[in-house]
C-alpha cells in the first residue's frame, strides 16, 4: 500500500489533487482512499490530506502517519510545519520550489530518503495562466513513484476536465503535468 | 454490470436515495450529513427521481413532514447528524410509535457541547431507546448497502419500525473510496414497488386517524406492540440480508466475525474503527497472536443470541465505544454486552473502552495496545478497571 | 368491560374507522340535562355553534331538540341562548 500526505493552503486544490490521484489508480483497478483532515475551513489555512492506494481493499480508516510521499504544495508551509512527520526511511518528500532538493534537504535537516522539487506554480502560469499547482504536482508525483501510469493519469484528466472546462484548458493542464514529470529533479 | 464509482460515504448514500427514488424527502442540510442532501436535490433538480423534495426550515419540520408524509402512504426519507437529530427528537418516538417506516441517513457527528462537528456516536447512541432500528455501517460501501436493505426491512409488514442508517462523520463520509454501485433496476427490484402496509391517511374511502391521544388505557398495548415488532425485526432482518446476499452476491450480516476461528482474545466495534482494528488483527495473527473482531452492524435490534455466541467462548474481550453514557457503568455497548453476557454460563472477562470523542483519532497503535492489555488480564485472571479511555490526555 | 390485549388493536395508536367518537355515549355524564321550550325560540342556532358535543339537533334549518346520547348537560347553550328557552332540568 502506498501512503501519501499532502500539504497546502486551504483553496489550492490539495484536496482535489488527493483524490484525483486516487481516482486515477481506481480506473486502473487499484483500492483507493481520500480523505481530507477538516477543520474549520478557510481560504489559506494550513490543511492535510491523505492518500492511500492498494492492491487489495483497504480497511484502515485512520489518518496516514508513515507516508510513503509527502507532497508540499505550498512552499511557505516548509516554515511552520512539521512536513516531513512519520516520513518512512525510504520515503519522498515532493515540494513545489525552484529550490535544488539539496537546498530543500539542508533546510530541514533530512538525512533519509529522496527529495524531490519542481517550480508548478510557474509551469502552471505558463500553461494554464494561473497560479493552480495541483495539477503540475500530480506529474511530479509520477517522476518519483509510478502510483499509475501517465496515460491513465491524462485520461482521467481529459474525462474529468474536458466537459466542465474544454478543450483548450484540458490541454494545457495536461502539458502543466507532462513539464512538471520532465522538470522534476531528484535528489 | 455493478460498477466502481469513486464516491464519499455521503455520495454513496445519496446514490442509494437516488436509486430507491423515494415519493418524499424532506431533510435540512447539517454538517457532515450535508453532502447526502445536497447531492440528492442535485438529482431531484436534474430529474433523476420524481421525489417530491420538500426543503424544510429545520429539522423538527423535516422529521414532523415525513412523519405526515409516511402516514399519507408514500414512501419517505430524510437524513441528518448530531444536533439535527436532537433537534428532531419528539418526532423521531412519534415516527417510531405511529409505526412510519422512514428511512434515515444519520452521518454521526458529536452532539455537543462543546461544539464540534467532528466524528462520535454520542448523537444517535441518545436515539437508541426511540423504537428506531439501527444499522452502523464501517465504509461508504456499506452505507449505500444499508440504506437499501434499510427500505425493505422498515416497510415489512411484521415490522413497520423506521430505520436509521448511521456512518462515521467525516471519516467515511467525507472520504473517497471505490464504491460498487448496483444496477438501478436491479435496486428497483430488490426494494419493490412500495405497497404501505397500514391505512393510509389521504384515503377519502376509509379514512382513519393517526396519532390520537392514548392514555393509560392502551398505550402500554402500543408500546409492547413496538416490543414486538422489534423482535420481529431481529428474525427477519438476516433474512432481508440473505435475500440481498443472494440477489447481489454479498456477504451482509447482523454482526462480522472477523479471525474469531481460535481467538482467545477479541475486540468488539462498530463503524470505521473495526476496519482500522482489522488491519491490527491481521498484524497480530501474522505474529502467532490468537485474537479476533467483532463488529456489530445491526445495533437495535441488538444481537444477543449472535453477541453470546460469539464471544463466550472467548478469555477476555474489550468493547470499544465511540459515545460516553455518563453513567459510571461505561459506554452503550459495553452496557449491553455486558448485560447480555449474564445470561451466558461462561463469562469472559470484560473491559470497556472510551475512544474518539468529538473526531479524536483513533490508530492502529491505540487497538494494538488494548490487545495486548487484554492479553495481560488473560494471564492475571481479573480485569482490573474495567471502563478506559483511549487517546485522552491525562 | 373487557378490554382489547396488545395482539387485538390496531398498531401505532391507528383509529381504522371514521367517526368512531360517536360510539362513546357521553351522555351517561349528565346530570342536568337541557330542555328547549319551542314557543321561545327563534331558530338563531347559536346553541347549535356553541355546543362542544355536537348534541344540538337541528333539521331543515330548525333546532328541534338534543342528542340525549351524547349532551354532557354542560349548560352552555342555556348560557348562550339569546331569549333564554333553554332550562337546565334534573
Amino acid at each position: 500500500m502506498i501512503e501519501i500526505r499532502w500539504h497546502g493552503r486551504g483553496g489550492q486544490g490539495a484536496k482535489t489533487a488527493s483524490q484525483f490521484i486516487a481516482e486515477a489508480a481506481l480506473g486502473a483497478g487499484k483500492y483507493i482512499q481520500a480523505f481530507p483532515e477538516y477543520g474549520p475551513e478557510r481560504a489559506g489555512a494550513p490543511i492535510r490530506c491523505f492518500t492511500r492506494i492498494a492492491d487489495k481493499p483497504i480497511t484502515v480508516h485512520s489518518p496516514v502517519t508513515n507516508p510513503y510521499a509527502v507532497v508540499v504544495i505550498d512552499p511557505t508551509l516548509l516554515d511552520s510545519i512539521d512536513v516531513i512527520e512519520g516520513l518512512i526511511e525510504d520515503g519522498v518528500l515532493l515540494v513545489n520550489s525552484a529550490k535544488a532538493p539539496k537546498v530543500i534537504r539542508e533546510k530541514l535537516k533530512l538525512k533519509k530518503g529522496k527529495v524531490a522539487t519542481v517550480d508548478a506554480t510557474k509551469i502552471s502560469l505558463e500553461t494554464l495562466g494561473i497560479p493552480m499547482p495541483n495539477t503540475p504536482m500530480l506529474g511530479a508525483l509520477l517522476r518519483v513513484k509510478d502510483v499509475v501510469s501517465m496515460d491513465i493519469l491524462i485520461s482521467q484528466v481529459k474525462n474529468k476536465f474536458l466537459k466542465k472546462i474544454g478543450a483548450e484548458k484540458t490541454d494545457a493542464n495536461i502539458d502543466g503535468i507532462k513539464r512538471a514529470y520532465q522538470e522534476t529533479e531528484i535528489g | 454490470m455493478a460498477k466502481i464509482t469513486p464516491l464519499t460515504g455521503d455520495q454513496a448514500v445519496a446514490e442509494a436515495m437516488r436509486q430507491i427514488d423515494p415519493d418524499v424527502v424532506a431533510a435540512y442540510p447539517i454538517t457532515p450529513q450535508t453532502e447526502i442532501v445536497m447531492t440528492f436535490s442535485q438529482f431531484v433538480a436534474d430529474g433523476k427521481v420524481k421525489t417530491e423534495f420538500i426543503p424544510v426550515e429545520s429539522e423538527h419540520s423535516a422529521m414532523s413532514a415525513c412523519v405526515g408524509s409516511a402516514a399519507a402512504g408514500a414512501r419517505t426519507m430524510t437524513a441528518t447528524s448530531a444536533n439535527g437529530l436532537a433537534l428532531m427528537w419528539e418526532i423521531v418516538y412519534i415516527a417510531a410509535s405511529m409505526r412510519l417506516p422512514i428511512v434515515m441517513p444519520v452521518v454521526n457527528r458529536a452532539l455537543s457541547g462543546p461544539i464540534n462537528i467532528h466524528c462520535d456516536h454520542s448523537d444517535s447512541m441518545g436515539a437508541r431507546d426511540s423504537g428506531w432500528i439501527q444499522m452502523y455501517a464501517e465504509n461508504g460501501q456499506e452505507a449505500y448497502e444499508d440504506t437499501i436493505l434499510a427500505i425493505r426491512i422498515a416497510e415489512r409488514k411484521d415490522i413497520l419500525l423506521p430505520v436509521m442508517v448511521c456512518q462515521d462523520g467525516f471519516i467515511t463520509s467525507h472520504s473517497v473510496e471505490g464504491v460498487e454501485l448496483l444496477e438501478d433496476k436491479l435496486v428497483k427490484d430488490f426494494i419493490r414497488e412500495y405497497k404501505p402496509c397500514m391505512p393510509t391517511l389521504l384515503d377519502t374511502d376509509k379514512p382513519v386517524t393517526y396519532g390520537p391521544l392514548d392514555l393509560q388505557d392502551f398505550y402500554f398495548e402500543h408500546k409492547r406492540q413496538q416490543s414486538e415488532a422489534m423482535k420481529n425485526a431481529m428474525a427477519t432482518i438476516p433474512k432481508v440480508m440473505d435475500e440481498f446476499n443472494r440477489t447481489f452476491g454479498k456477504s451482509c450480516n447482523i454482526i462480522e466475525e472477523y479471525k474469531m476461528d481460535g481467538a482467545e482474545v477479541g475486540i468488539i466495534v462498530m463503524s470505521s474503527t473495526a476496519g482500522t482494528a482489522k488491519v491490527v488483527v491481521d498484524e497480530l495473527r501474522e505474529q502467532g497472536l490468537k485474537v479476533g473482531l467483532i463488529r456489530p452492524r445491526l445495533f437495535r435490534p441488538f444481537p444477543a443470541q449472535k453477541i453470546i455466541d460469539a464471544i463466550s467462548g472467548l478469555k477476555a474481550v474489550a468493547v470499544l465505544d465511540r459515545a460516553e453514557s455518563f453513567s459510571n457503568c461505561g459506554g452503550p455497548l459495553f452496557n449491553d454486552i455486558r448485560a447480555v453476557m449474564y445470561n451466558s454460563e461462561k463469562k469472559p472477562l470484560m473491559l470497556n473502552y472510551i475512544f474518539g470523542l468529538g473526531g479524536r483519532d483513533i490508530f492502529p497503535k491505540d487497538i494494538a495496545d488494548v490487545y495486548k492489555k487484554l492479553f495481560k488480564i488473560v494471564s492475571a485472571n481479573r480485569a482490573e478497571e474495567s471502563i478506559n479511555y483511549i487517546g485522552v490526555r491525562e | 368491560m373487557n378490554k382489547k390485549g396488545w395482539k387485538e388493536i390496531p398498531i401505532g395508536g391507528l383509529i381504522d374507522e371514521a367517526g368512531s367518537a360517536k360510539k362513546y355515549n357521553t351522555g351517561s355524564w349528565r346530570t342536568f340535562k337541557p330542555v328547549v321550550d319551542e314557543s321561545k325560540c327563534i331558530n338563531c342556532l347559536q346553541c347549535w355553534i356553541y355546543c362542544p358535543d355536537s348534541s344540538v339537533v337541528v333539521k331543515g334549518q330548525k333546532m328541534v331538540g338534543f342528542d340525549y346520547d351524547h349532551c354532557k348537560g354542560c349548560g352552555i347553550c342555556a348560557s348562550i341562548c339569546p331569549v333564554k328557552c333553554i332550562k337546565m332540568e334534573k
